[in-house]
């Protein structure tokens, strides 16, 4: 494999990062690993480097053109996220949500959280999906006209909204 | 009590076992996780993150299982003590870098470990001896339960527990499994092993984690994708996938003793003669060689000697552990002449290894 900067020498070098949230490789021969102060792994060569090389700014991508996207609970802006790939509170993820999509997409298996959720919200979770299939249900049921039972998975989601408990007791799955 | 009368004593420590532990060093879950209402570590302001890092510690230390347990400021402990803690494999290098802000709670038996304010508000990890990933992930999930009691914790329905780092997304956690490979890089099949690993998603690292090299053999299989999966299913992949491994080393230690047995027992041979006779070690050649040793060890080239010993020098021939051991500042010189001294001492009654009488030939029947 040659060196990607200079084209001539064996790589070398073979550096995974994740660098503006996106995964990059990046092979060089050891004379242009050490040019660019990829010895230092702190450095912001890296960065640069893999901004010349063409690193997508997905990030960049969610805000309207020109201005620039900060965190309205923390002040982090995508600049911020460029040079430090971390970002600033758990707000950022409602903040930069849409440019991460794409990021997240390659760096895991799936963009959908599977895993364990923390006891007070189970409930929630469930009464969520409960009204999501109910909505559902209600869409169905308008687009053939049949108000009647609009009407009643109308009240339902309303009392279940009010009243998250009623989930337990039951109803139609 | 300061952090050395707490911390159990290496020769202690060594005669910790678990399953599988021939190859399997040790087993680490790891979960991220970090608070409403306070920027990430990284980004906060001083005094924001010295007000979460207080709430953080007194939750943590509120816990059951942090009984009688150790806590401490980072801005407490010295750079000797620090580094100690990373030669434990109790915090990361990055955290041993902290100060101020950031701290550190340690379970009686040191198995739980919580670093306040490294990259997230908590890491929080579960550190067993061999092969016991469900395990280890079943005792931390357990703390992680008892602490979402009294925090509120970060947390999307979507996106799962929040991170500093998108990398850490959802779950959080980082599975990881240190194995002792020598036969493997004898063998000269490592690298191919490592990139079979990598390319079912899982990250081979050195012995210190990110970014070190492999000093002794030692390699750390982690997962690296945190979103998407399950915690039970990120925990079974990586078991599968050690199970595999440890099966590729036990192959590459029947083959090399089949085919090449002079290379083998040349090589643990000589890490004998260095580490008996030598005058003056590097903490690298030291670890380097001890990893020979073990592996003779496994291989009955030294009968009657047990792996704690080699697992205790493993651990005290480290440049903090070293230190520790002596009042005055060391130069590494000194360090390199004082840890020679200890080896040889250490190994005065352990005898020159053996070749063991016709090793049983693994992939053949036994012949009646």
């Amino acid at each position: 494999m040659l060196c990607m900067i200079c084209q001539k020498n064996e790589a070398t070098v073979h550096l995974t990062d994740v660098k503006d949230g996106k995964l990059k490789k990046v092979d060089v021969c050891a004379s242009c690993a050490k040019a660019k102060g990829l010895d230092d792994p702190t450095g912001f060569a890296l960065a640069d480097l893999l901004m010349g090389l063409g690193a997508s700014e997905e990030v960049a991508a969610s805000a309207p053109e020109g201005e620039e996207l900060a965190c309205p609970a923390c002040g982090f802006t995508q600049a911020d996220f460029k040079k430090a790939g971390r970002l600033g509170c758990p707000e950022c993820y409602q903040t930069f949500g849409e440019g991460l999509a794409g990021v997240l997409k390659t760096m895991h298996k799936g963009t959908r959280h599977m895993g364990k959720v923390p006891r007070g919200l189970k409930l929630g979770r469930e009464v969520q999906e409960r009204i999501q299939t109910m909505q559902r249900r209600l869409d169905e049921a308008i687009a053939v006209e049949n108000y009647e039972e609009a009407a009643r998975l109308r009240d339902q989601i309303k009392a279940l909204k009010e009243d998250p408990s009623t989930v337990v007791t039951g109803g139609t799955p | 009590m300061n952090l050395h009368e707490f911390l159990t004593p290496p020769t202690e420590l060594a005669q910790r076992s678990g399953p599988g532990d021939k190859i399997v060093m040790s087993s680490r879950v790891r979960l991220a996780r970090n608070i409403v209402g306070f920027s990430f570590p990284g980004w906060a302001k001083k005094a924001d993150r010295q007000r979460a890092c207080e709430k953080l510690r007194a939750a943590v230390e509120g816990v059951p299982a942090m009984k009688d347990g150790f806590a401490e400021s980072l801005e407490a402990l010295t750079a000797l003590d620090k580094q100690v803690l990373v030669e434990r494999h109790l915090i990361s290098r990055e955290h041993a870098a902290k100060g101020a802000g950031s701290a550190l709670i340690l379970s009686r038996d040191e198995s739980l470990c919580v670093m306040v304010n490294e990259e997230d508000h908590l890491r929080m990890q579960a550190l067993l001896p061999g092969l016991q990933l469900r395990e280890a992930w079943l005792t931390i999930d357990r703390l992680d339960s008892d602490l979402e009691q009294v925090l509120d914790y970060a947390f999307s329905r979507d996106l799962g527990y929040l991170t500093a780092c998108p990398t850490n997304l959802g779950t959080g956690i980082r599975v990881s499994a240190m194995l002792h490979l020598p036969a493997l890089v004898l063998d000269e099949q490592i690298t191919q092993i490592i990139q079979a690993v990598n390319k079912l998603g899982l990250a081979v690292r050195g012995l210190y984690g990110e970014g070190t090299e492999a000093l002794g053999n030692v390699f750390q299989v982690s997962n690296q994708m945190t979103l998407g999966e399950s915690e039970a299913e990120i925990v079974e992949r990586l078991n599968k996938v050690v199970a595999q491994i440890i099966e590729h080393e036990e192959n590459a230690r029947g083959r090399l003793l089949e085919k090449r047995p002079k290379v083998v027992f040349n090589h643990i041979g000589r890490a004998y003669g260095i580490l008996a006779n030598a005058h003056s070690v590097s903490s690298k050649e030291a670890i380097n060689l001890l990893s020979l040793l073990r592996l003779g060890l496994d291989l009955g080239t030294l009968p009657g000697v047990s792996r704690m010993l080699v697992d205790e020098l493993s651990m005290l021939t480290q440049p903090a552990h070293l230190q520790l051991r002596h009042s005055e500042k060391l130069s590494a010189e000194e360090r390199d002449i004082l840890r020679a001294d200890m080896l040889r001492e250490a190994l005065r009654s352990v005898h020159r290894p053996v070749v063991p009488p016709a090793p049983p030939a693994l992939d053949k029947p036994p012949t009646a």
